[in-house]
């Protein structure tokens, strides 16, 4: 139920999740995909056909200079010029499309990477807000958060720019090929071998310094941690002017993350010159094989063209050759970011195969009125008597149960995981306009309670009755609905006060509020806000006291007017003497429905009708104060101050 | 701008040497690589003039030769790469984190934690990228440009003059694109931070969101604020798409002019002074000098998108803390007496109500002092400038008869012990969190300060006792556990005022009473103030100090005020009619 620190786990991409990725981007883009690669294909072969346009050139500079040595310069240019300027204005027609090409496929890319960021991001949002409480009393925020932030931006990078370029150095390579093949075969293999030999570098060292990136990754995680951690009681480190220590602490983690960086970013950095480089060998080897060949000139060349070897094909060749270099060594340059997008989307998808809240309930709540027979029927108007709709499957009638706030819990027992049982055969009555307290130390099980009673866990065995129905047939929302539940740790989202408020009733008037907030003694504080009611909340309302918060999370709940309140420590930072107003107000606001208390103070939970007192999951003590007190047991040690309750 | 770079050019420091080596031997690499083509041309010149096999060798054994230079170079320029980017890296992260620890309250107040955090973060690896770029990247791309254009000029003439008019007309368009693109990335990325902080939010407040069934209110309200996010970035991303094909019109301008004039003149001069050999050397430095435009306007729209990030590390750099040591500190706390001489607080200057206003008092040495009030009475403000974790707006507070900004600060703070309201343990063992108060403390000494705060009788409870292992926020000790833990932290450091801030809430009312006893009975010379909720946590104190709304109310014993404080009077009859601690 605790947040932990972050488990910097970084396991490596399960399989399949690049083609995931993929799916995900095609369903919402499938034709503006198309039109990108076809796009890609189209400015990877204009890109290619540069080397044969080189070629066509060099062919008539060759055949220009031999009209040259016989017939001299005007006629040369006579002849030769036309057919250039021809192939000149073919060239200008082919950059135009692959112009527009590249137009298209850029703009379009910009939008389907933000687009399918926005999908993903929604997409897990969605999700999320499914799942039950479990899955966020056991995963830590901050991972939680990181696949929000990290994951999502190495995909980003991923679809933006690893894809697109892997596409088009894959096209480029493809053609090239081709037209390599077009003028001779024999080079075109050597050309291939020096290509395996890159990848199979690329493979080694890129793996090497992937290695070290998830190193750096969770050494990162582990200094952000610590960070997190400083940052928060920087307050404290000042207290105690422990600032050196910090610094010191902080230099040692500090130089580790140094450690791991500098090994991945050293193997990241020296792949690029060795490749390069191979690039440049193989230049020269091709130079020396095609140089030998076009000399020797007696060896046959094999190639599609079916034309001989000659300088015409070995300039554009070598040519090709470094764009065949240049084209391996940009794509091996996403190795790194492809393998972190990849473990980062593998992370995402974990999140979106998790299994959401059921809800197979089919009991809901509806408003209701009394027709002149006195019968309870459901109506569209808004009216202020709410009832329970069910239907029953075996006849096909539909009953209506008015909302009243009864809850009975028997012989109910439960544990968060199977092995451990942390309640055991829990009975209790809660009838309207009944107040029932829990009293007990830490982990006696009072909050589990709650918990059960709204369904954020579902009970092992025993029975949960909400106005007689068992709660597992009641639709979660409408369960929830009838609840209000005011917490300890108060949680406000950032907005004006009115909007926080208004956060328990979307369709509460500005009066409503207000009358919410009298009600809960925040009016005075927030009329003295700088806004009033209008006042920004930022940071979980970080301007405000623990008390102030309080006091507007039970402005929240009050303005929802539920029949049941659950209130888990809800005035603990609030003193005793605001504490006494709200609770006066509080009673006016529940008569004759049902409350749950959980308070550590004795004075908030006195007046109860009844107390329960809770050790290790059990009930143990039952009744009211004076009973209680009278019994001198558990609770009147408590109450003495025998023992704590914290 | 200059200033902001020269701020975090400092951060170098111990690897000047391989921020300096790694662009000298990424020149060094451009060279041989501009070189390389040379040599080529040369060769295929020699090809094409039907030379012996030898002379291909010749120049092919040049070739390899230079390849390997070349590749010595970019691995050593690699390797230095990666260690001065990283030293950078990790001296930034440290100057941010040692600037922080001299923050005031007030200087953390301003950023707020999750705002540091985020710059001590992500920023840092933005700059980290964009310094990485500089040295490598930024440094290779002009290089080779400058050799790829002398040498286009060597061997192609005046033909090359179509690179050199190329350049300009990239480099403007690159510039306006990113000019027009980096206030839409500015905006997008703070909307970016605020979806992810309203994200951390709904996972922080999941049981509310689950208790009033509001995940589809929830996820409707992220999915526009998400789809307004997207709008934004894809407007940016749309018009830095601009780069490619504007990089693509160059590249074939150039392309086309130079086949064409190159066909022309080599017909005209019939191959004599311009060849086939220099034609393809022109073109092979033409893709030379265009891709590097290429990496250039990348470098360039890296360089922008991390300016934010530096902006905002610099502000962390540049903020100096609100609260000075002075020039000659007093390193000597006399006693343990406090005086507020008509002190007036504001937290910020723009503040319209003051937290506190014309508050004097004076406590004796040894005294010990309740404070009582309700919520938002500034009960913690009042106690904050005792230690000087803020100063006062008007007036003046005294510790031992001097004032407190006269004091050297961490002289100060060691007298004046103080327990937050919001305690945080930190992770590590019990001991260790316990030795912040004394890290010379012995075993024996911890065991004693525990049991005068009454946490020695759980501490040894635990199957580990001492070295029991705090988890990260002090999650697995309880509330009330762990402000005992606190207040016996804050006893370790034996100071001359002890301040308690709502200290003792969660800790019943029995032991609460035996904690009191302690200190009056261990550490009676020792100044105590006490903030408490509970009457019966200040009814014994010497003098009770009533707060309402910045302003004391009253003050005097639990009697007196009883029948002179109609406040304290109400807050008692709240507590005895409830029962409670009485």
């Amino acid at each position: 139920m605790k947040k932990g620190q972050p488990l910097n786990k970084r396991p490596k991409a399960k399989k399949g999740t690049l083609g995931r990725v993929l799916r995900f981007v095609t369903k919402y883009y499938k034709g503006a995909l198309v039109v990108v690669v076809i796009c890609l294909l189209v400015s990877a072969m204009v890109n290619s056909v540069g080397g044969l346009f080189t070629n066509k050139f060099t062919e008539y500079i060759e055949e220009g200079l031999d009209i040259f040595e016989i017939y001299g310069k005007d006629t040369a240019l006579a002849q030769i010029m036309p057919k250039v300027t021809t192939t000149i204005i073919l060239l200008v027609c082919v950059y135009l499309t692959g112009l527009i090409c590249n137009f298209t496929w850029t703009r379009i890319m910009a939008y389907v990477t933000q687009g399918t960021l926005r999908n993903m991001r929604n997409t897990m949002f969605e999700t999320m807000q499914k799942l039950p409480i479990k899955y966020f009393d056991t995963h830590p925020h901050g991972d939680v958060m990181s696949h929000y932030t990290n994951d999502i931006d190495t995909l980003r990078q991923l679809i933006s720019q690893s894809i697109p370029s892997l596409i088009s150095s894959g096209m480029i390579l493809l053609s090239l090929l081709f037209i390599m093949l077009y003028f001779s075969v024999w080079l075109t293999l050597v050309v291939l071998a020096g290509g395996y030999l890159m990848l199979f570098v690329t493979k080694t060292i890129g793996g090497r310094s992937a290695h070290y990136f998830i190193r750096q990754q969770k050494s990162l995680g582990h200094e952000e941690g610590y960070i997190e951690e400083m940052m928060n009681g920087q307050k404290v480190v000042k207290v105690f002017c422990h600032e050196e220590a910090c610094k010191k602490d902080f230099d040692e983690i500090n130089e580790q993350l140094f450690r791991d960086a500098e090994s991945a970013n050293r193997f990241a950095n020296i792949l690029m010159p060795i490749l390069g480089n191979i690039g440049n060998l193989l230049y020269v080897v091709v130079v020396f094989i095609g140089g030998a060949l076009v000399i020797s000139g007696n060896v046959p060349n094999l190639s599609l063209s079916g034309k001989p070897l000659d300088i015409a094909i070995l300039v554009p060749f070598i040519g090709m050759t470094r764009q065949f270099c240049m084209n391996v060594n940009q794509a091996s340059q996403h190795v790194n970011s492809i393998a972190m997008a990849l473990a980062g989307a593998s992370r995402i998808f974990d999140l979106l195969d998790e299994t959401p809240e059921v809800d197979d309930g089919y009991v809901t709540l509806v408003n209701a009125a009394y027709n002149k027979q006195g019968e309870l029927v459901e109506t569209d108007k808004h009216t202020s008597l709410w009832a329970w709709k069910h239907p029953h499957a075996a006849d096909g009638t539909v009953t209506y149960t008015p909302l009243k706030g009864d809850v009975r819990l028997t012989d109910v027992d439960f544990g968060y995981v199977p092995e451990k049982t942390v309640l055991h055969d829990i009975t209790l009555f809660a009838e309207p306009g009944q107040k029932v307290a829990f009293v007990g130390s830490t982990g006696a099980g009072k909050t589990t309670i709650t918990n059960l009673i709204n369904r954020f866990y579902d009970i092992a065995d025993g029975k949960v009755r909400y106005d007689g129905i068992n709660i597992n047939k009641i639709k979660k929302a409408d369960l929830r609905r009838s609840l209000g539940v005011v917490l300890q740790d108060t949680n406000l989202f950032t907005g004006t006060v009115m909007e926080n408020i208004r956060y328990g009733r979307l369709d509460a008037t500005d009066e409503e509020v207000y009358a919410a907030a009298q009600l809960a003694n925040a009016h005075d504080f927030i009329t003295r806000l700088p806004d009033g009611y209008n006042t920004m909340l930022t940071g979980n309302g970080a301007s405000l006291s623990q008390g102030q918060r309080q006091l507007l999370s039970i402005a929240r709940a009050a303005v929802a007017d539920p029949p049941v309140m659950i209130l888990d420590e809800a005035t603990s930072s609030i003193d005793t003497r605001t504490e006494a107003l709200v609770q006066q107000g509080m009673d006016g606001l529940m008569y004759g429905r049902t409350v749950f208390v959980i308070a550590h103070r004795l004075s908030t939970v006195r007046n109860s009708d009844v107390i329960m007192v809770l050790d290790h999951g059990r009930i143990i003590e039952r009744g009211s104060h004076d009973k209680l007190i009278a019994e001198k047991g558990k609770y009147y040690q408590l109450y003495t101050g025998a023992f704590e309750l914290d | 701008m200059i200033k902001m770079i020269k701020r975090l050019a400092q951060c170098i420091r111990e690897y000047k040497k391989q921020t300096a080596l790694s662009p000298l031997f990424i020149a060094l690499e451009v060279i041989i690589e501009c070189i390389i083509p040379l040599v080529t041309a040369a060769l295929v010149n020699s090809i094409q003039a039907g030379c012996e096999m030898n002379t291909i060798f010749k120049y092919g054994f040049i070739l390899i030769g230079l390849a390997m230079a070349s590749l010595a170079c970019g691995v050593l320029s690699g390797w230095f790469c990666a260690t001065a980017s990283c030293g950078f890296a990790k001296n930034l992260r440290r100057d941010l984190y040692h600037k922080v620890q001299d923050y005031s309250f007030a200087n953390i107040d301003k950023f707020s934690t999750s705002s540091l955090v985020t710059r001590l973060t992500t920023d840092v690896t933005n700059v980290q990228q964009a310094f990485m770029m500089l040295i490598r990247i930024a440094i290779r791309a002009p290089f080779m440009l400058i050799f790829a254009l002398v040498m286009a000029f060597v061997l192609g003439g005046p033909l090359a003059v179509v690179y050199l008019a190329l350049v300009p007309f990239l480099g403007f368009a690159l510039f306006s694109i990113s000019r027009k693109v980096m206030p839409i990335f500015r905006g997008a990325f703070r909307k970016y931070d605020k979806l992810n902080e309203s994200v951390q939010e709904n996972i922080e407040g999941i049981r509310v969101v689950k208790s009033f069934v509001r995940e589809d209110f929830e996820t409707d309200k992220f999915k526009r604020a998400s789809g307004d996010l997207a709008t934004d970035f894809t407007r940016a991303e749309k018009i830095l798409a601009l780069n490619n094909p504007i990089m693509q019109i160059a590249i074939n301008t150039s392309m086309v002019l130079v086949c064409f004039f190159s066909s022309k003149i080599i017909i005209s001069n019939g191959g004599v002074g311009f060849n086939v050999g220099n034609f393809s050397s022109l073109l092979t430095y033409g893709i030379q000098i265009l891709s590097n435009c290429m990496m250039l306007s990348m470098v360039f729209v890296t360089l922008t998108m991390s300016l934010e990030s530096a902006r905002r590390i610099v502000a962390v750099l540049d903020e100096e803390s609100t609260i000075q040591n002075p020039g000659s500190p007093i390193k000597e706390v006399k006693d343990g007496s406090i005086d507020f001489n008509h002190v007036t607080f504001k937290y910020s200057e723009s503040a319209e109500k003051s937290a506190l206003s014309d508050i004097d008092l004076h406590i004796r040495s040894g005294e010990t002092i309740g404070i009582i009030g309700g919520t938002g009475s500034s009960k913690t403000s009042l106690v904050q400038m005792i230690p000087r974790l803020y100063d006062a707006t008007e007036g003046s507070v005294k510790v031992g008869g001097v004032d407190v900004r006269r004091y050297d600060i961490e002289t100060l703070r060691n007298e004046v012990s103080m327990v937050l309201q919001k305690n945080v343990l930190f992770s590590g063992t019990i001991k260790e969190n316990l030795r912040w108060g004394d890290p010379n403390a012995s075993d024996e000494e911890l065991v004693r300060i525990c049991k005068l705060a009454c946490a020695d009788e759980f501490v040894s409870q635990f199957p580990s006792g001492y070295d029991t292992f705090i988890e990260r926020g002090g999650t697995n000790v309880s509330g009330g556990q762990k402000q005992r833990l606190c207040i016996a932290r804050a006893l370790l450091k034996k100071p001359k005022i002890l301040i308690l801030d709502d200290s003792t809430s969660a800790v019943d009312t029995k032991t609460d009473a035996m904690i009191r006893k302690a200190f009056r009975e261990e550490i009676p010379g020792t100044t105590k103030i006490i903030i408490a909720q509970r009457i019966s946590s200040v009814e014994d104190a010497d003098r009770i100090i009533v707060l309402d709304g910045g302003k004391i109310d009253g003050i005097g014993t639990h009697a007196e005020l009883l029948k002179t404080n109609a406040i304290y009077r109400e807050v008692y009859e709240s507590q005895v009619k409830g029962g409670d601690d009485k």
